[in-house]
């Protein structure tokens, strides 16, 4: 069966364009996705991963909140029980990139990254993730 | 189709009380040049080659800029007169950190000011707002109530230097906050100039920063219209916005064409008000985005002048020629930038801002070299200004007006535009039963538009997956991609903070009385869909109502608009 991901847009930016490219790039590539829509929050991204039952959550930032929102998603996850990795796309600089891993982001991807670097990218977090569970 | 007479305004309509006498359309734009006034320059090449104004056919005939359909330009002498506005796009942090680089644009030489919000404020939401945790003072400044206003245009004679503000869901509250601002520091309503993008179709399009639902909003954007033309001579109520539908993944035409379908949905919603059109197309402006593929840009530009004047001649009747001239801010693409080597963003800024200037664009914003990556640092944004200083000033291409008219290549080029914007005009024109206003909003329902974008944004991705489009350091020439990246401009938390304590304070300074009743006076005018909002949204300002305030008041009554997500 094929891998459950959750895309969503987390706060109040609604340039959707990103998103639903990568949203299209990942199911052409096979995964079957999911996409929340506009302006949700940490806590309604965690109540979607769980009901959907995903295998990963990825978030399209492009507005600068990223530092703030990106862990709260993490948090609300655990929190709720889901172990599903967390990867973030978007607008973020290179030197936010570690801070975000320490705050539980599994992965980031920056500008211009190519649609088979995404799905390599999505692939190794999902593998990763696999072989933690064993 | 036949076309009713125009009776042109200003210094045209000298030429045209003498139109017997004069036989050719060079002889009619002669006329109209002589009485322009002319910029103090030397109209030469570097050599000494003598420039004319402009070009054309040996035996004076063709059609000339200022003339219907003004394909070559809205104005006789175009870069002549005047040079476009430099007017560069800022905003960020509190309204203080925006209000000093205000300052800061004006003394290194532009001449217009551009107000970028930040993510609570365009949509209407109050800083302290929990949807508003980490967006304050991100991407723009925040603004919550007239206190913020009052200190944003701190200093800076609003009477002299024109401001245009970019908001679209609150632009009646905004626009609202901005007036009461004004007349608060001694500048009369009258006498401000600028412009207002309230420009609520392509939000649900493209940007996706609505609020209430679309015929709601369209009330709003009616009763600016009204307002403006019955107070305010100076002020543009709709900058009729293209950006954001290209950057959202349109092409081209696409672009051109759902702009100008916008463009007609507004002329029809004030029209079915009651107004006019001559009293409210002078003051229609437009804003285009300027790509990296260059011919074709300058074409649409070209098109879109060529389609409103003909739209709003043919099929709404308008008279005045400034009712028919088409006239449009430029902003370079943000989506051409790329994080990878940044420094040649300044490449493709150049090139786009050149094809802005050659398709007689009348102001422009260039991006800046990081924005790839973060806001910009101010060193960024003073080379994006000197890009345009570059092309003002030392290339000569603003002497001569529409240097491309007659070339073979953008002549079909500018034709094949304006055939695809006809065919999408004709699909809109079917959805909405003959109304181009009962279309567009159609269309948004049907997610006709946003389809069709999201479709058009893939393709292009594609073409770039595969190689059909390269993009320099992203699919080639990517030695060094590596280095280490620039100096960007930081925004902290701190911000979040002040502008928090900032509005905390004004909510306990002001009088709740005072409050209350602008609020009830606003809830009450809502419900009554015949009353103009736009008073009882500047006494709501003067009285410190915040902004949240205000359009929680308003959602009461018209409800919020959810769009269903697809990919």
């Amino acid at each position: 069966m094929s891998a459950r991901i959750l895309i969503g847009k987390v706060g109040l930016d609604g340039h959707d364009r990103g998103v639903k490219v990568v949203a299209r790039i990942l199911r052409d590539a096979g995964f079957e996705v999911i996409y929340t829509g506009l302006f949700q929050t940490p806590a309604t991204i965690a109540a979607a991963a769980l009901d959907e039952d995903v295998d990963m959550v990825g978030l399209s930032m492009l507005s600068g909140a990223h530092m703030t929102l990106a862990p709260l998603v993490v948090k609300e996850l655990r929190e709720r029980g889901s172990a599903a990795p967390v990867v973030v796309g978007g607008i973020i600089p290179d030197r936010h990139v570690a801070a975000l891993q320490e705050a539980g982001v599994a992965a980031v991807l920056t500008p211009g990254a190519t649609a088979e670097q995404l799905v390599a990218e999505v692939q190794r977090v999902l593998d990763a993730h696999q072989s933690s569970l064993h | 189709m036949r076309a009713s007479v125009v009776t042109p305004a200003g210094p045209a309509s000298d030429a045209c009380g003498k139109l017997s006498a004069v036989t050719t359309p060079r002889e009619r734009w002669q006329q109209a040049f002589d009485a322009s006034p002319l910029r103090e320059a030397t109209y030469a090449t570097m050599s000494g080659v003598p420039l004319a104004p402009v070009y054309g056919p040996a035996d004076g005939s063709g059609e000339y800029p200022g003339q219907y359909p003004y394909t070559r330009g809205p104005y006789a002498s175009m870069y002549r007169s005047k040079l476009w506005t430099m007017r560069m796009f800022a905003g960020f942090g509190t309204a203080d950190d925006t209000n000093w680089r205000f300052k800061e644009i004006i003394k290194s030489g532009g001449d217009g000011l551009s107000t970028a919000f930040d993510m609570p404020t365009l949509l209407g939401l109050d800083s302290d707002d929990p949807m508003s945790l980490g967006e304050v003072g991100r991407c723009g400044v925040a603004v919550d109530t007239l206190a913020d206003m009052e200190d944003l245009y701190a200093g800076i004679d609003l009477g002299a230097i024109t401001t245009s503000m970019t908001i679209n869901s609150p632009a009646a509250p905004i626009f609202a906050m901005f007036i009461a601002q004004a007349e608060k520091a001694g500048v009369h309503r009258s006498r401000l100039g600028g412009t207002l993008q309230n420009d609520i179709l392509k939000e649900y399009q493209a940007q996706k920063e609505f609020v209430f639902p679309p015929r709601q909003s369209m009330r709003l954007v009616r009763d600016t219209m009204a307002f403006t033309a019955a107070e305010m001579p100076r002020w543009h109520s709709i900058s009729i916005s293209g950006y954001h539908i290209r950057e959202a993944g349109s092409t081209a035409a696409e672009e051109l064409a759902f702009t100008l379908a916008n463009g007609f949905a507004y002329v029809e919603l004030a029209m079915q008000a009651g107004l006019p059109i001559d009293s409210f197309a002078p003051r229609l402006s437009f804003f285009f985005n300027a790509h990296i593929d260059f011919f074709e840009e300058i074409a649409k530009y070209r098109a879109a002048r060529r389609i409103w004047a003909r739209w709003l001649r043919e099929r709404y009747g308008a008279q005045l020629e400034r009712s028919l001239q088409l006239r449009f801010h430029t902003q370079t693409a943000g989506v051409s930038l790329t994080a990878q080597q940044p420094e040649v963003n300044i490449v493709r800024t150049a090139i786009e801002a050149l094809a802005g200037v050659l398709g007689g664009t009348q102001s422009l914003h260039t991006n800046s070299m990081d924005e790839a990556l973060a806001l910009p640092t101010e060193k960024a944004a003073r080379i994006a200004l000197r890009t345009q200083q570059v092309i003002a000033y030392e290339t000569n291409v603003a002497h001569v007006a529409d240097p491309l008219g007659g070339s073979w290549f953008v002549e079909e080029l500018t034709d094949e535009m304006e055939r695809q914007a006809e065919e999408l005009f004709a699909h809109l024109d079917e959805l909405g039963d003959g109304s181009m206003l009962e279309g567009c909003i159609k269309g948004i329902e049907d997610n006709w538009f946003q389809g069709r974008i999201a479709d058009s944004a893939y393709e292009l991705e594609r073409a770039l997956n595969n190689g059909g489009r390269i993009v320099v350091g992203v699919n080639r020439f990517t030695e060094g991609n590596d280095d280490e990246q620039m100096d960007l401009l930081e925004i902290t938390n701190d911000d979040e903070a002040r502008q928090l304590k900032r509005l905390d304070e004004v909510r306990h300074r002001r009088s709740q009385a005072a409050v209350d009743a602008a609020m009830e006076r606003l809830a009450a005018d809502a419900a009554d869909p015949e009353v103009n909002l736009m008073p009882a949204l500047i006494d709501a300002s003067a009285a410190y109502v915040t902004l949240g305030e205000m359009m929680s008041t308003m959602a009461g009554v018209f409800g919020r608009h959810v769009e269903v997500p697809t990919i």
